[in-house]
């Protein structure tokens, strides 16, 4: 009797979170459903969550025509890839700096950072020095340079280096060896905790880029995946309010437009959701780390 | 550090003088590229000061004093920008934190470890997604004529809404997407913090004959309330900074919804890009800066009396 008592809150707690769960996972579903759908299904009786037949014209014409979509995810890749590297290297040579005690200047290079998380100069300023003076625009390493340093991750891996006992490295003192050998040889590999989780934030963060692209970017090669899908919901939308264009019309007419759509997002997001689960420890320890103090 | 003990036969001080350089050559890098891509743009606020012309330059163009802010409170977009920032701020913060907390304290209680962790799982995969990604998804539930949301208004016999032309559902739909996204990944923190709340306490509650509820109301809550109010705190210190892909994307940037749906980051961005009014896109860009800037300093200042720990910096 009693046991039982103490059953029925977990099964309400558990439906509650299979409830609470589907309401997550329905969006998803939909999008792949639709992406799944007959064409003409949905122009007469909408989206629906179980397509009534399963047709992967849409998945063929994303396919028969994948330049665009290839070329996209080059660019982000590399960028993306790029930028990690870049950025884990640069925040742990500073955060390594910032970790040593006897250090003339410490406090200021640390306050040189902080006080960029306070203040920023705004979008103009920042626009006017790249475009006009970096001459970065429709260049690829506009997604890399600007936002290589976050002092957040900076702070994140110093307390992490602080915690790193001197005894490690104090035989490599003595040996005679440099602050390079000592960084690269012992810090590094003892710190992939901490490395991985900023590494992961980083490519993230830069996979999911659009307002970049947005901002800086006209030559159309060099577009990002997201940007990309964005242009192609407004596109496709575009086309068809023009209906005074009747050659316009017929072209659209060929394309599956709204299973087209839906497909590109499914092509575009899949990869990630397949390969970031499998991550999770490291977001969850990212966030948890705790006082990350200044 | 003890560098006196030498055995390369250099002495102790060129020793530190070579330690000392080969730190300061690691940070010099990382330093520049701060300076670079956060510094300059800090002098570049005089912008908002002056009638900007991209052939003039930032030096050649003339001074109009406060020109560009007069014309920024005489218009009427940008009132509306601000008030839509700090009411959906405002909404986010209490909401956010009362859903994330909630289900926290919900996936506590679950025994089963295996369930607990699928759950989590599938509430954080949504943050991983791009806005772009979560327009899509959004897209698929309120568009007009295909989507799920009017089929099903009309399924049960009342009329479809034309979502996309109507600005008065936009703070309720923006909400649930903003908790959709979200909810999982904040709820963590609280979670990490609950895991961390003393067994003891809750068996002596329970020994008390304490009943779930009362667990929850009494004893969870209490030891975990400085790190909510210390979060709350950092995000008031952030409430003029409205999340741009969230107002850009979902929105889809349609002009009929600007009255809900313009929030100051998405006005500096237009102003700048789509209407090309340098000065107008800089003042308020400084305006944000500046407000962000001091809200920080105060809600710090605040989290620092409340709790000594709570701090952030």
């Amino acid at each position: 009797m009693k046991k039982k008592q103490k059953y029925i809150p977990q099964i309400i707690l558990n439906i509650l979170f299979i409830v609470l769960s589907s309401l997550i996972i329905l969006p998803f579903l939909l999008v792949v459903a639709v992406s799944l759908s007959n064409e003409r299904d949905i122009l007469e009786y909408g989206y629906k969550l179980i397509p009534m037949n399963i047709d992967f014209a849409a998945y063929k014409y994303v396919f028969d025509n994948p330049t665009t979509i290839l070329n996209a995810y080059k660019v982000t890749a590399i960028f993306s890839i790029v930028s990690m590297v870049l950025s884990v290297l640069f925040m742990a040579m500073i955060a390594f700096v910032l970790s040593k005690r006897d250090l003339k200047g410490k406090s200021q290079m640390s306050f040189f950072l902080y006080f960029t998380m306070l203040f920023n100069g705004g979008l103009v300023p920042t626009y006017i020095l790249i475009t006009q003076y970096l001459h970065l625009g429709d260049n690829i390493w506009v997604y890399i340079l600007p936002g290589l340093i976050s002092p957040w991750y900076v702070f994140m891996m110093r307390t992490f280096f602080t915690g790193i006992p001197y005894e490690i490295t104090e035989a490599a003192v003595i040996d005679g060896s440099s602050e390079y050998r000592i960084f690269l040889t012992i810090i590094l590999p003892l710190s992939k905790p901490v490395l991985a989780t900023v590494a992961l934030f980083t490519f993230l963060a830069k996979w999911n880029d659009w307002n970049t692209s947005m901002l800086y970017i006209n030559n159309s090669k060099l577009f990002s995946l997201q940007y990309m899908l964005q242009r192609i919901l407004k596109n496709i939308e575009l086309l068809q309010m023009d209906t005074s264009n009747l050659n316009l019309l017929k072209a659209l007419s060929e394309i599956p437009s709204e299973t087209v759509r839906m497909a590109m997002a499914v092509v575009v997001a899949g990869p990630v959701l397949v390969v970031f689960p499998f991550f999770q420890k490291y977001f969850v320890k990212g966030l948890t780390v705790g006082s990350v103090k200044g | 550090m003890k560098t006196q003990i030498s055995t390369t036969g250099v002495s102790g001080k060129g020793r530190n003088r070579r330690r000392m350089f080969e730190l300061y050559s690691l940070a010099s890098i990382p330093l520049l590229l701060v300076f670079v891509f956060a510094y300059i743009p800090m002098f570049g606020i005089i912008i908002a000061f002056k009638n900007y012309k991209f052939n003039k330059g930032i030096f050649g163009s003339e001074w109009c004093g406060f020109d560009n802010f007069k014309f920024l409170f005489v218009s009427d977009d940008f009132p509306i920008a601000v008030r839509n920032t700090l009411m959906m701020n405002s909404i986010f913060i209490v909401v956010g934190i009362l859903a994330a907390l909630t289900v926290a304290v919900l996936l506590f209680n679950i025994k089963s470890r295996n369930a607990t962790k699928v759950y989590q799982t599938i509430l954080i995969t949504p943050n991983f997604l791009s806005w772009v990604i979560v327009a899509y998804m959004v897209y698929a539930l309120l568009q007009p004529s295909y989507g799920i949301l009017n089929g099903i208004l009309q399924s049960v016999g009342l009329a479809g809404v034309d979502w996309y032309s109507e600005p008065g559902y936009w703070p309720v739909i923006l909400t649930i997407t903003n908790i959709w996204k979200h909810v999982g990944m904040d709820s963590v923190v609280y979670y990490a913090a609950l895991m961390g709340v003393d067994e003891s306490l809750l068996e002596a509650a329970e020994i008390d004959g304490a009943s779930r509820f009362r667990k929850v109301y009494h004893v969870m809550i209490p030891t975990i309330v400085p790190l909510i109010i210390m979060l709350t705190i950092l995000k008031i210190g952030g409430i003029f900074n409205a999340d741009f892909g969230l107002f850009y994307q979902i929105p889809r940037n349609l002009p009929v919804l600007y009255e809900t749906t313009d929030v100051v980051s998405t006005f500096v961005f237009r102003a700048m890009r789509e209407i090309g009014d340098m000065g107008m896109s800089s003042a308020s860009g400084l305006l944000q800066s500046v407000v962000g800037f001091v809200l920080v300093i105060i809600t710090n200042y605040a989290s620092k009396k409340i709790n000594e720990e709570g701090s952030l910096f």
